[in-house]
């Protein structure tokens, strides 16, 4: 069992309050996914030519600061965000190449996640200490994919808490567990794909991540993950623009959706909904087996 | 299906607490804590939960005996724990700020009315007996599962699973029904204004569903003696289940649930499906093929 949560904000007025509104919805999962929490929050982003890098390190008492000095001399431009134990870089460098000398130099330093308008961050701990230890409650942005778990078939460690990412400005939250995650995925190292943790729900984000980039469009790569996906999902996906949601076709694992002028809202269960504004307003609706539902950003 | 729970109808709130000796809680240092107590005996003590609720809220215009639960103030547990105590004098209760909690309403075994003022979570009036329960909302997966009698109705969608291996009562759902409704039915009746999703009454044993809408994949899968009637379409028929002819019962049958569930009929014919009974014995020659 885990907690999955989607906020996309349709008022741009709201964008400032968007971990405001999206803390509740997480902690309202909690007894759906007490191990580990994350989020990945998209907003405007950095300009053209340039990437976010976030980065995270399980030991609280990391000198960040020996790192930044160090990569600045590196990379040359490069701008630091601290935020506890995570830090997001922004760089105009390759981001292969921050990520091989982090290998090198620093290789108790994750990097979650790649992109123009995507932070990331996740955590072991109940969705409250997580959101607490991070502030979310102070992110601002466009939308946000979020995931509290209750691990099933794999350790609870950082690097299996969800949201996972591949490539850039990409990521995906699993509910629910797939029977065949070690055959997809020795199927998708012979193809070059890279795992870095043991959690079933790699093996789906690396699929979808081999799918995409071979050419297919979401739709497309789902429709192939109906057939070669063997197990229960319910997947969000969230990317710079978009969020997309999609259940298996036994519809194993529960969803709700919650749209008003002002937002759309997702989440595992309707009551991390409940506290939204408007919500005694808004079009609820569980979305159907099988299909893809995608909303944009304006 | 999109439900807006703004109800018409005045909010109520409870009358009882000024009007008699029935105490809702327990006041155990105010006289001997009445156990057993009989039905002349007063003060009857009919909860014993220490804290401050249920917190009934008097009021001489509200009618007698009707409750309200706030949900955004009390446990579901203190509410369920009311709904299994001594309920004589109660014929109404009320629920407000369900909020998609868990488990409200469930095993209550007594002829009241509980009113759910918003969307209910798992499990909502499950192993319901006699009571007639409302949720004025959607209702989440497993509504009404295992009712034994009674009355449940969902003024919205209800998500999966809902009236599952219910044996008798009638649970109505205004909206769309999720996947596996009526799964494993053993004698209730089951009224959906909407659509049902793929494996409806799975293993359904014995009751009746109607479905005013279409039906999803594999409606009836190996079913036994429950009977479906279908208005719209079926994606597909589960194993062994049939469309059989409607008799003048079931033209009948189909009338008085929809009158019973207070739903207009839809027009048109309702399509009968049944078991065709070829896997109640074994057969060799079916090569286990089905």
């Amino acid at each position: 069992m885990c907690g999955i949560v989607g906020l996309l904000l349709k008022k741009p007025s709201l964008r400032p309050s968007l971990g405001e509104l999206m803390v509740p919805m997480l902690v309202g999962m909690t007894e759906r996914g007490p191990d580990s929490s994350g989020m990945a929050v998209f907003s405007d982003g950095v300009a053209e030519g340039w990437r976010k890098i976030s980065l995270y390190c399980a030991a609280r008492a990391f000198d960040w600061s020996r790192l930044q000095t160090e990569l600045r001399e590196y990379l040359g431009d490069v701008t630091f965000t601290l935020n506890a134990n995570h830090c997001i870089v922004a760089t105009r460098s390759d981001p292969a190449k921050v990520r091989e000398w982090l290998k090198r130099q620093y290789p108790a330093v994750h990097c979650l996640s790649v992109g123009r308008s995507i932070d990331l961050y996740k955590d072991i701990g109940l969705p409250s200490q997580v959101a607490d230890r991070y502030s979310f409650s102070r992110l601002s942005g466009t939308h946000l994919v979020g995931h509290t778990r209750m691990a099933t078939e794999s350790a609870v460690t950082p690097e299996n808490a969800h949201p996972y990412t591949a490539g850039e400005d990409w990521c995906l939250v699993h509910n629910g567990s797939l029977a065949n995650p070690g055959s997809l995925r020795r199927k998708l190292e012979k193809l070059g794909e890279q795992f870095e943790s043991d959690c079933d729900t790699e093996a789906a984000c690396r699929y979808l991540h081999w799918r995409l980039t071979s050419g297919d469009d979401l739709e497309t790569a789902l429709e192939r993950a109906f057939d070669d996906f063997d197990g229960f999902f319910t997947f969000l996906m969230g990317t710079r623009d978009k969020l997309a949601l999609v259940r298996d076709p036994f519809a194993c694992k529960p969803a709700v959706v919650a749209e008003t002028d002002e937002y759309v809202a997702i989440a595992s269960e309707f009551r991390s909904l409940a506290h939204l504004p408007g919500i005694r307003h808004a079009a609820v609706f569980e979305p159907k087996p099988a299909e893809v539902y995608a909303w944009s950003i304006q | 299906m999109v439900y807006s729970i703004e109800k018409e109808g005045p909010r109520v709130v409870n009358s009882i607490e000024k009007e008699g000796p029935r105490v809702v809680n327990s006041i155990e240092k105010e006289g001997p804590r009445v156990v057993n107590s009989t039905k002349t005996e007063s003060p009857r003590v009919v909860n014993s939960v220490k804290t401050e609720s249920p917190r009934v809220v008097g009021s001489m215009k509200e009618p007698r005996g009707r409750v309200v639960f706030d949900l955004e103030r009390q446990t579901v547990r203190e509410l369920n724990q009311f709904l299994h105590g001594d309920l004589i004098e109660v014929t109404e209760v009320a629920v407000q700020n369900p909020d998609g909690a868990h488990n409200i309403a469930v095993g209550v075994n007594a002829p009241i009315r509980v009113d759910i003022d918003g969307h209910t979570g798992y499990y909502a009036a499950g192993m319901n007996k006699e009571a007639t329960v409302v949720v004025h909302g959607n209702a989440g997966p497993g509504v009404a599962e295992n009712m034994m009698s009674g009355r449940v109705e969902v003024g919205g969608f209800a998500s999966g699973g809902a009236g599952a291996s219910a044996h008798g009562g009638l649970l109505v759902v205004r909206g769309d029904a999720g996947l596996r409704c009526g799964i494993s039915l053993k004698g209730a009746d089951i009224v959906v204004g909407g659509d049902v999703g793929s494996f409806s009454a799975f293993m359904a044993q014995a009751g009746r569903m109607i479905i005013c809408g279409n039906a999803g994949d594999g409606l009836g899968d190996s079913l036994y003696e429950a009977v479906i009637y279908v208005r719209g379409d079926i994606r597909s028929l589960g194993a062994d289940a049939r469309i059989e002819p409607m008799t003048e019962r079931d033209h009948v049958a189909v009338r008085e649930l929809l009158d019973a569930a207070k739903i207009a009929h839809p027009g048109g014919e309702f399509k009968r499906v049944a078991s065709a009974r070829t896997l109640y014995h074994w057969n060799a020659d079916s090569n286990q093929t089905y």
